[in-house]
């Protein structure tokens, strides 16, 4: 049991292991939502844009969260509305605002190259860097996020779903999309640190992926992905300890693995029935009545039912 | 009939590249049943989603259920189906998870229906003939099902006015036919319709008030005084000739002349019963 008690020594694990169970679940729930539209890349795009936003806080002493998180606020606002345009689309969308806000991130730093090694931190995942501040922190944006779903769940469910037909019907969907957008820009903010930029949108995308295959209807998607991604987080971490690996590599492998575990297992069930259908079909395609050589079976057993025409 | 269920006045609607239609001038008297046919870009969409505030481009009056209705501002009493195309039909919902989305108005702020919504659902869905279909994934629905759920959806937020873009499209004539039933029912309960259709002889002829639509309004009235060569072929752009069933009595569209690679193989065969007078 050394694999799990080991680490739990160390504070800053264990202050670690609080956050990747928190960001975890965090990006399992807004991940569903996220992969129902369509738009399995705008954690990639976003996190990208927070970083650029990360950068220009630094430089300006002002604070990572609030910076960062504005930043992508923003981001994901100039989305929602270039995404509208049909000439444009979700997917050009996403590129364009968020590669442009990397880029001036990515500008910033080749002038300052004093706090490179920080930014690598930020692109791969680190728990080392992980303060009592930042529990709290992302604790409190988990909390807000959490009461937020549950509180608007209706509404993001319909829009998700249908958001014209949503509109008619009484959703105010522009505050739900304007809501929604905060809170995915606090999520990728609070997941930066442990996940790292790169890996966000594969910690987004993996926990409802793998939820999908396993439940057909929205509630129980929501409460598996957000399982699984909090599962993910915990156990990514005594992965990354253990074969000392960044957190946010550990933390998608093991995701990874369990979506592969669970479209092997479901494939294979599938398969499983399938047969099993296609036995009992041949076991009651012979039906009692089957004519006997020489005879010849009635049209019918109930002579009511069968109708003469003219 | 009472009070209008739908003005538009001078209404000109389209998107940022222009409009779509212009110069529409339409009253729908409250009770009716309406069909807007007309060739595929007409607008007959367009002018659809103009009247639930769909539409990003509009001038002129639009009004709804007695309410302005503007881009955004949604009139408060319709019910809006889609066309079934436009549908995720992927997305993780069953049958009375899409229907109880319809009670957005009426529900409380927990995330999950109360006693009472469920019962509206279940009530609804035998009323449709679906009830045993509630916990089914709407994937797994038939063409008919799937149009049943949806008007589900509108009818259990109670609205005076049903809006419905191609009910009977891509069914088959049986169920467009308990469909249309349905449709009737509906309306004799009171409750206003408007719909596209594209079936001119089966649905389209068997309405009270049909709109002939081409980026306007070509003409409108009962089948019997629009449903002449010369408005058909006006609205459809094409050589259009009406015919009237001598034993049925209805009306009957049809392409004036034979057209495409399959009229020489056509001539070959028997000859067609003659069924049917012309219709000026």
């Amino acid at each position: 049991m050394s694999f799990f008690t080991d680490p739990l020594d160390y504070e800053f694990f264990r202050q670690g292991l609080i956050v990747a169970t928190l960001v975890g679940a965090l990006c399992g729930a807004m991940g569903v939502f996220i992969v129902l539209r369509r738009m399995s890349y705008i954690g990639h795009g976003l996190s990208h844009a927070a970083f650029g936003g990360a950068v220009v806080a630094y430089l300006m002493n002002f604070s990572f969260f609030l910076g960062a998180g504005l930043w992508s606020f923003i981001a994901a606002l100039l989305i929602n509305a270039a995404s509208r345009k049909r000439n444009i689309g979700a997917d050009a969308a996403i590129g364009i605002v968020t590669t442009a806000s990397f880029a001036l991130g990515v500008a910033l730093i080749s002038k300052k190259r004093s706090f490179t090694r920080n930014f690598e931190a930020a692109l791969f995942g680190n728990i080392l860097g992980v303060s009592r501040e930042d529990i709290l922190i992302i604790g409190g944006v988990a909390a807000a996020v959490g009461v937020a779903i549950f509180l608007a769940y209706k509404q993001l469910l319909f829009t998700t779903f249908d958001e014209e037909i949503a509109a008619i019907s009484g959703v105010p969907t522009r505050w739900v999309e304007t809501g929604f957008a905060l809170a995915l820009a606090a999520t990728i903010v609070a997941s930066m640190n442990i996940v790292g930029v790169t890996l966000i949108a594969a910690a987004i995308v993996i926990p409802p992926s793998t939820a999908r295959m396993l439940t057909q209807t929205f509630g129980r998607l929501l409460i598996l992905s957000t399982v699984i991604g909090a599962a993910t987080g915990f156990f990514g971490m005594f992965l990354s300890f253990e074969y000392d690996i960044a957190s946010g590599a550990a933390i998608v492998l093991l995701g990874t693995g369990i979506f592969l575990a669970v479209y092997l297992g479901s494939g294979l069930l599938h398969r499983l029935q399938a047969t099993e259908r296609v036995s009992a079909a041949g076991r009651s395609a012979v039906p009692s009545n089957l004519p006997v050589e020489g005879t010849v079976a009635p049209v019918s057993s109930n002579p009511d039912r069968v109708r003469t025409t003219g | 009939m009472s009070t209008p269920a739908v003005v538009l006045e001078n209404v000109s609607c389209g998107y940022q590249r222009g409009f779509v239609l212009t110069g529409v001038d339409l009253h729908v008297p409250g009770g009716q049943f309406v069909g807007l046919i007309g060739p595929s870009g007409a607008g007959k969409t367009t002018l659809l989603r103009t009247m639930v505030g769909l539409t990003p481009r509009v001038t002129g009056r639009v009004e709804v259920g007695g309410r302005a209705v503007t881009a955004g501002t949604p009139p408060a009493n319709v019910g809006y189906v889609p066309q079934v195309g436009m549908i995720d039909w992927s997305f993780p919902v069953t049958v009375e998870n899409v229907v109880v989305m319809g009670k957005q108005r009426q529900m409380g702020w927990l995330p999950w229906p109360s006693r009472k919504d469920k019962r509206d659902v279940a009530t609804m869905l035998d009323r449709l003939g679906i009830g045993e279909l509630a916990k089914r994934h709407i994937r797994d629905l038939s063409g008919g099902q799937q149009q049943r759920t949806f008007l589900a959806r509108a009818l259990i937020a109670q609205p005076d006015i049903l809006i419905l873009d191609e009910p009977t499209a891509s069914v088959d004539i049986r169920t467009r036919d308990e469909i249309l039933h349905l449709l009737a029912e509906i309306n004799d309960t009171g409750i206003t319709i408007v719909i596209t259709t594209h079936e001119l002889n089966s649905l389209a002829a068997h309405l009270p008030w049909v709109v002939c639509v081409n980026h306007g309004i070509v003409a409108q009235g009962s089948p019997e005084d629009v449903f002449t060569s010369r408005i058909m072929s006006r609205t459809f752009e094409a050589e259009m000739r009406v015919i009237r069933d001598v034993e049925t009595g209805n009306l009957l569209v049809t392409e004036a002349g034979s057209h495409g690679p399959f009229a020489l193989r056509s001539q070959s065969g028997p000859d067609p019963v003659a069924v049917g007078e012309d219709v000026a």
